[in-house]
């Protein structure tokens, strides 16, 4: 234990958390963008964009997050669309988060009880009026705790881009590992607590949130 | 302006019954159902209903659970759609519009100008649980109205003053009771102004010793508004004493209309009867 | 662009490569759903010091990747444990096996959570041994109406298989990028890959939603007769939830 070079660790680490997070933070929001658009989209009126936006969510939520990675990164070129691999990262993973999340903001609205959107229609609010001021903040409380999992899964999920060789965390531990081989159990539980931490600083934030949005109503 | 304070003090100060304004006296109705049919499925529930109601006039619908008298109100809130027929508002047609000379369903855009005419409350309530009872109030005139800040306070404040709920400005929903929620609702539907609200069932989902507060928040409107009312209740006495006339309804027809006394001392049909000897049972 | 010929000569090497993906995917799942098991089981136990560990490990697992526990495992705790190290497949299966069990276990504790307290008295009551109220009274009530959230997870874990390709198991993704490396050639095996992912898991979904539908009739029947198995229909709704939830 007291031979680990730990400071030896930190500086590649660290590069390491800025991609992690830099990937994080990108996809995370377009897997939030993308939740809702299709979300919305899910309880349209009208019937083929409910379809469409269905397939959209069956495909991308059935492909492995790993195979749409490589289909992005390796075979969208051949159809002529190139990203780099940050792009092709926040793509793939903003897909497949974004459909799953899709799936929570469909099923909040959903839950919103019926009457609210009746009440909103006597009171003459326009289809729009309705969901901005009435249906969404109360399925956003609905969605909050779902969508706090949904965040932890897509940390985890960056790790992925290891395959694409973007020099994440989970990369950067690879390469310790090679250098210092005897300290492979170190190297791997620090790269495990560094997730860990990440993950429980959303659960938490998304609790402190979730304070913050229920405060009076119930 | 003057001319509506003029009417609103005499009718303040003349009792409601002599107030009795009934469709039959030549002014144009405010709503007017014509060959009205509506149905869920194979299910016929409302059968080729044709019924007026004048402006201020209070109209109670009394009769059995599924005799559609909440079916009626919620058409006329836009909430359900007629299967057949045509329902007038203020002298438009609510559910179709004129395009090219021809009546066609109506689109969302008519559906909002009509349904500024018309106000309700619901039996349960359906206030807004992420806002203030303030804001309740207020969101409707700031964001559909389009009236400013200050002065949609302003109103609400007003009105729920006259609820007596002007102490329960910054609570949440939530924290009310099923009366203090109705009133809230009440106040929330006439900040509006709306020339015809429906109450369907306003009662029904509170306990009772919460009845009477709402009920007589209601009565105190019904007095002093020329706004007309249809009352959708299973409350006899509080029909008897506020509405100018009194609708029976059932299995999808009405049955029989007229002044409340009529109805309810001297009903003419046997389903009537019935009805009224069960209601005293129970 | 799309070179038929080329896709038909790889998708037999593709499909025979899918066997080892099964293979991963329904050890992975046995091991999770009985390790699952266990730990909730533990999350019971009357000792508070055992309860508090299980879900400090529930917690520590659940919230970091699978990635890296595959990689830990793999290349240092297998090879330190046993005097000859697994095979990729078992490092596989076992990766994914201890992985899948922390989510297995919450679906199991809500099983568990949905059987009326009243259960555990009557057990009591008839002075049943900690072991049989568990197998004879509690199990049995807990376990089928969490049938269906267990076929969805069978199917995240088959989603999750392409990740063993890190520790060197030839399942479907390595044998098409085996495939790719003599022919350069990524868009055909990719899209292959993705197609037999995507019919396989439809199937799947199909199957667990039949599952599902069979089994809410066999609820809604039984509950006609014995008012004792509505708390179960409504332990199902909370399942529902949670799926959707880590969904």
């Amino acid at each position: 234990m007291m031979d680990v070079p730990w400071n030896d660790f930190y500086p590649l680490l660290w590069e390491g958390l800025k991609v992690t997070v830099e990937v994080a933070v990108l996809s995370a929001l377009a897997a939030l963008v993308l939740s809702l658009v299709i979300g919305l989209c899910r309880v349209s009126k009208f019937k083929t964009v409910r379809i469409i936006s269905q397939i959209c969510t069956e495909v991308f939520r059935g492909l492995p997050l790993l195979v749409l990675l490589f289909w992005v990164y390796f075979a969208l070129p051949f159809l002529g669309v190139e990203f780099d691999k940050v792009t092709s990262a926040v793509v793939a993973i903003g897909l497949n988060y974004g459909a799953f999340g899709s799936e929570i903001v469909r099923s909040a609205i959903l839950a919103v009880p019926n009457g609210q959107s009746e009440a909103a229609r006597a009171l003459n609010f326009s289809p729009l009026q309705r969901m901005i001021y009435i249906i969404l903040p109360q399925a956003a409380l609905r969605m909050l705790p779902p969508f706090g999992n949904l965040m932890i899964e897509l940390i985890k999920g960056t790790s992925l881009i290891y395959f694409i060789t973007l020099s994440d965390l989970t990369y950067q531990a690879l390469i310790l590992r090679n250098n210092f081989l005897s300290m492979t159990p170190y190297i791997f539980l620090l790269l495990l607590l560094i997730y860990f931490v990440l993950s429980s600083f959303v659960s938490v934030t998304v609790r402190l949130l979730e304070r913050k949005l229920a405060a009076g109503r119930l | 302006m003057n001319a509506t304070e003029l009417e609103k003090a005499a009718g303040q100060e003349a009792p409601a019954r002599t107030r009795k304004r009934q469709a039959d006296t030549g002014v144009q109705p405010i709503v007017r159902y014509e060959h009205v049919s509506k149905s869920f499925g194979d299910l016929e529930v409302l059968h080729d209903i044709n019924l007026d109601i004048a402006p201020g006039e209070k109209v109670a619908m009394i009769g059995p659970s599924g005799s559609g008298k909440t079916t009626l109100g919620r058409m006329l809130m836009t909430l359900e759609e007629p299967s057949g027929g045509m329902i007038t508002v203020d002298g438009e047609p609510l559910w179709h519009m004129k395009s090219k000379g021809r009546l066609v369903k109506a689109n969302e855009a008519h559906l909002h100008r009509m349904r500024g005419n018309i106000g309700m409350v619901f039996q349960h309530f359906n206030l807004f649980p992420h806002m203030s009872v303030l804001r309740n109030v207020t969101i409707g005139p700031r964001k559909v109205l389009g009236i400013s800040a200050e002065e949609a306070h302003e109103r609400a404040v007003t009105m729920l003053g006259k609820v007596g709920l002007g102490d329960k400005l910054d609570v949440y929903p939530s924290m009310l009771s099923g009366g203090q929620k109705q009133r809230v609702a009440i106040a929330r539907a006439l900040v509006m102004n709306p020339k015809i609200m429906v109450f369907d069932e306003v009662t029904s989902a509170l306990d009772p010793e919460l009845v009477g507060e709402v009920l007589e928040v209601i009565k105190e409107i019904a007095r002093e508004g020329e706004m007309a009312m249809m009352l959708i209740t299973h409350e006899m006495d509080f029909a008897r004493d506020v509405a100018d006339r009194v609708i029976f309804g059932a299995e999808g027809h009405i049955v029989e209309q007229g002044p409340p006394e009529q109805i309810f001392e001297n009903p003419q049909s046997e389903r009537l009867q019935s009805f009224l000897s069960r209601f005293r049972l129970s | 662009m799309w070179n038929w010929e080329y896709a038909w000569s790889i998708l037999p090497d593709l499909i025979a490569a899918l066997k080892t993906t099964f293979w991963a995917t329904f050890g992975g799942f046995i091991f999770a759903a009985i390790g699952g098991l266990i730990l909730a089981m533990l999350g019971r136990s009357p000792i508070w010091i055992v309860r508090a560990v299980n879900r400090l490990i529930i917690e520590f697992i659940r919230n970091t990747p699978l990635l890296v526990q595959l990689f830990f495992l793999y290349f240092y705790i297998l090879p330190t444990m046993f005097p000859t190290a697994p095979t990729a497949l078992v490092s596989g299966i076992i990766g994914l096996g201890i992985h899948y069990s922390t989510y297995m276990s919450e679906v199991y504790r809500s099983g568990i959570d949905a059987v009326p307290k009243g259960q555990w008295e009557a057990a009591k009551a008839l002075n049943f041994s900690r072991t049989k109220t568990w197998s004879t009274i509690i199990l049995p009530q807990a376990l089928p109406p969490t049938l269906p959230v267990m076929g969805n997870y069978l199917i995240v874990i088959f989603k999750e298989t392409p990740l063993l390709s890190a520790i060197t198991l030839v399942e479907v993704l390595t044998t098409a990028k085996n495939a790719i490396s003599i022919s350069y050639r990524p868009f055909e095996a990719y899209t292959l890959v993705g197609v037999l992912f995507l019919i396989i898991s439809y199937v799947f979904s199909v199957l667990v939603r039949m599952m599902e539908i069979r089994l809410n009739r066999e609820q809604s029947a039984s509950s006609g007769t014995d008012s004792s198995s509505k708390p179960q229909s409504g332990g199902k709704g909370r399942l529902d939830k949670e799926v959707k939830q880590q969904a």
